[in-house]
């Protein structure tokens, strides 16, 4: 039998499992162009994690601890295979998947049909939180008051926030996200290209925010994006292959700046960087592991200036300003001044009128009609 | 969307101010219907034609000022150019190393000036001498070309005189030994065994480096002056980031390396290519293109990073400044800096300007172990997993003294052929093997005995 398959494949190439030596390959590993069988991918895949895990010290039992849920590849297969390692090695964890709703019309919803899906099948208690809930404002009402310009500024920082948010508001000790191996080394590259190097020094740390109130973990630090494609293809694992398509498709058409407004755009670079990992991938694929390594090693002045981080007045969440972004925004949506915190600083809360608007208006307040951000524990 | 936010650092604001100000700059240019220089306002500006985005906008003798002034300024500011040194160029006949040797030239013009000006002729001229690496031996297919590049370098050079200035034509073989034929055998052996094609570019690199550096030492230079442009740099450092050399990246991208024997200064650090292209162009320099193209296979990384740096500077022409200068921002090493031994050679003014431009070289973070084959500083993190290897053979000592990507594309993976391999490399890098191994032991020992020791300032007090 090993002969007849020999003469389909190529001559030379090995017809066991270069792990196990027991069973047929399947796969050639992204990782190290091995070639190996189904069985060992799962092992290597979910013990490097493991590994990272129990290395880093990134969890103690007890603790709660929340999946940030898109839908998506990344926090899908995080979701499991942290179900699984929990319940294989003892971490002792209280898990659960925390999803946001934008409030925009069908732009979540199979996503979170996937969510659901997945806390059925993980067994997973899910929270979905919305921008209303959150906020006061769907994304939806966003665009009826401001239009349909500048409405990407709401939901991006809305978004930013909003993990954080909801993870104060449901009492997590720690937040973890699928930030895969690919994406820190975009990171790296980014902040090499625009000169941060303060960035730079802390982009590479698997955990984030240790100081601040509810500390973020990125359990694939070291795992490739195509791993993560290939593990639940294997394993038939349910998840949202379009959230991205959709949401890439939904932006655009919301946004009236004409098409080739892109190729002005500062940040033109990012999908540079993003190609030429790919890129990279295909010809070394070590190369992604060695700049998060480099990324590591890097010489940085521990007196390196960080940008400053103060605490936002109002909600207590981590801002540069007086004022955090999205509680200037919010301010503004919620005087009916949409404008607000939008463009360069005309003298907002954070500008010279800072006297001015400190003790919100009469009508602001009334038409807060949801909770204050100042009511989260941070 | 970041540019809305009022904490945009990408900057597009003041791009779109500038943007406003250039209109505005047209408009009177175009209102007076004379354009002129911008700097001598008397002059016509040169046009390139390059969509360089300063085109048009100096005049031949500001822009040349400019760029000389820029090397000027490295050079005086870091102290490379002595009146007491003397000098060897490394000119491979590219435009970047072109321009370095002219301008290298014109600093000794002056200085011989200066010199016969002078009264009491107290200060020397720094000498000047040119080498060439004929890699012939390392690429077969330059080996035709090879004569004609020799003659045409041996005639640029004679151009630059007086002051006469040597000519060392180096085969790169010669780190091997001095017979030619065996050294050239052993040098074809060392590559065939690399299989990784980065990783055997990367070598031949480092074998030019070291044949520079004997011929520097053997004939009694005190500076290898390179010609390393911001370009150059900016891919140097992707590079260096991709093959997770993150450690040691901050000692190759200063104006001065003194790790090697001869210190190495890149005078040319601050000028990007588009500025040396142009130059050559306007004082008619000829650079040796063909050699330039087949020296570079299609392939690899270092070409996937050349290419990606180069869409990026035309998306922004600033962008490999702002990579360098990330790099640049990073801890400097130790000897990243002219070794201070002869202090009184060093003119006031530089002294004065170094304390200016307040570099700052930290002491405490000093690596004493260099990897055996790019001599590139090596992490303390990834020498510790070598104490495993300690009671193993020669092959494994070699392996130990390497750095993680030299490990990993220069290094055969088996070990039967890593002990080939190491009988191969020539003997500089095989003594460093030992040194490594010495300095560990040595640096171990007097971690244990520290407690014991007396210090000299202790004795002092």
């Amino acid at each position: 039998m090993e002969a007849s398959e020999g003469k389909s494949k190529k001559p030379g190439a090995s017809r066991l499992c270069c792990l196990c030596n027991q069973r047929r390959p399947v796969l050639k590993r992204p990782k190290t162009l091995q070639q190996i069988c189904r069985e060992c991918f799962y092992e290597v895949f979910e013990e490097e994690i493991h590994q990272v895990i129990v290395g880093n010290r990134l969890f103690k039992s007890g603790e709660r601890v929340a999946i940030g849920a898109s839908g998506g590849k990344d926090s899908t297969v995080l979701a499991y295979v942290l179900s699984e390692l929990n319940r294989r090695h003892n971490y002792g964890l209280d898990l659960f998947l925390l999803s946001i709703d934008e409030g925009i019309t069908g732009y979540r919803d199979d996503s979170l049909e996937t969510v659901k899906r997945n806390e059925v099948q993980y067994g997973l208690p899910l929270q979905i939180l919305s921008y209303k809930d959150l906020y006061g404002w769907t994304m939806d009402e966003i665009v009826k008051m401001i239009g349909l310009k500048n409405n990407c500024t709401f939901c991006g920082v809305f978004r930013r926030q909003a993990l954080d948010r909801g993870a104060a508001l449901l009492k997590v000790d720690k937040l973890v996200t699928g930030h895969n191996a690919d994406d820190i080394a975009e990171t790296v590259l980014l902040n090499i290209l625009r000169g941060d190097i303060a960035r730079l020094s802390r982009c590479t740390s698997i955990t984030t925010g240790e100081d601040g109130p509810i500390p973020r973990c990125k359990p694939f630090k070291y795992t490739y994006e195509k791993e993560i494609v290939i593990y639940p293809s294997l394993l038939k694992l349910n998840f949202d292959t379009l959230t991205y398509d959709i949401r890439m498709l939904i932006s655009r058409s919301w946004t009236t700046s004409p098409p080739n407004v892109s190729i002005y755009s500062p940040n033109a670079y990012r999908g540079f960087a993003r190609e030429f990992i790919k890129d990279l991938e295909r010809l070394r694929p070590r190369a992604i592991l060695d700049i998060i390594k480099s990324g590591e090693d890097f010489r940085i002045a521990t007196t390196t200036k960080m940008p400053e981080q103060g605490t936002c007045e109002r909600c207590g969440y981590i801002s540069s300003q007086k004022w955090c972004k999205a509680c200037v925004l919010l301010e503004g949506l919620n005087r009916g001044l949409p404008k607000m915190g939008i463009g360069r600083a005309r003298g907002g809360v954070n500008g010279d009128h800072k006297k001015e608007t400190k003790k919100p208006p009469a009508s602001a307040a009334k038409s807060l009609e949801s909770k204050q951000c100042g009511s989260l524990d941070f | 969307m970041a540019c809305n936010s009022s904490g945009c650092e990408s900057g597009c604001y003041d791009r779109e101010k500038e943007n406003g100000r250039k209109i505005e700059e047209s408009a009177v240019a175009d209102g007076v219907k004379e354009s002129v220089c911008v700097k001598c306002k008397c002059n016509e500006p040169m046009t390139f034609g390059d969509g360089g985005s300063d085109d048009g906008r100096f005049c031949a003798e500001c822009f040349r000022n400019n760029v000389f002034g820029k090397f000027r300024l490295a050079v005086t500011s870091h102290a490379m150019i002595t009146p007491s040194d003397n000098v060897l160029v490394a000119f491979s006949g590219g435009s970047s190393s072109r321009v370095a040797l002219q301008f290298v030239h014109e600093l000794q013009i002056k200085a011989l000036k200066n010199y016969e000006a002078s009264r009491d002729r107290s200060l020397p001229v720094f000498g000047v001498g040119v080498a060439f690496v004929d890699e012939s031996a390392a690429y077969p297919a330059l080996s035709t070309e090879m004569v004609d590049a020799v003659s045409w370098i041996r005639s640029t050079v004679t151009d630059l005189s007086p002051p006469a200035k040597d000519l060392h034509v180096v085969p790169i073989e010669s780190v091997f030994g001095s017979d030619s034929i065996e050294a050239r055998d052993r040098l074809v052996k060392l590559l065939d065994s690399v299989s990784d094609e980065t990783g055997k570019e990367d070598l031949v690199l480092h074998l030019k480096m070291l044949s520079l550096q004997k011929v520097a030492s053997e004939n009694g230079y005190t500076r290898l002056v390179v010609g390393s442009c911001t370009s150059r740099l900016a891919s140097h450092v992707l590079t260096a980031t991709v093959k997770g050399r993150g450690y040691s990246l901050s000692a190759d991208i200063q104006h001065v390396d003194a790790r090697w024997k001869v210190p190495i200064v890149l005078p040319l650090r601050d000028c990007i290519w588009q500025e040396i292209t142009r130059l050559c162009h306007l004082d008619g320099f000829d650079s040796l293109k063909t050699l330039e193209l087949a020296r570079h296979p299609q392939s690899g990384i270092n070409d996937l990073v050349s290419s990606f740096v180069a869409l990026l500077q035309e998306e922004n022409p600033s962008r490999e400044c702002t990579i360098v200068r990330t790099a640049a921002k990073l801890t400097p090493f130790y000897f990243n800096k002219i070794p201070e031994t002869d202090d009184a050679c060093v003119p006031l003014a530089t002294q004065r300007r170094l304390k200016k431009f307040n570099l700052k070289y930290d002491g405490s973070m000093t690596t004493e172990a260099f990897c055996a084959i790019c001599n590139g500083p090596i992490n303390g993190s990834d020498s510790s997993d070598l104490n495993t290897f300690e009671e193993r053979g020669e092959s494994d000592a070699l392996y130990a003294a390497c750095c993680s990507s030299c490990r990993f594309q220069i290094l055969p993976q088996d070990r039967s052929s890593l002990e080939q391999f190491g009988s191969s490399l020539p003997h500089h890098m095989t003594s460093q093997v030992n040194h490594h191994h010495k300095v560990n032991s040595q640096a171990y020992l007097r971690e244990k005995i520290k407690d014991c020791l007396i210090l000299d300032t202790e004795e002092a007090i």
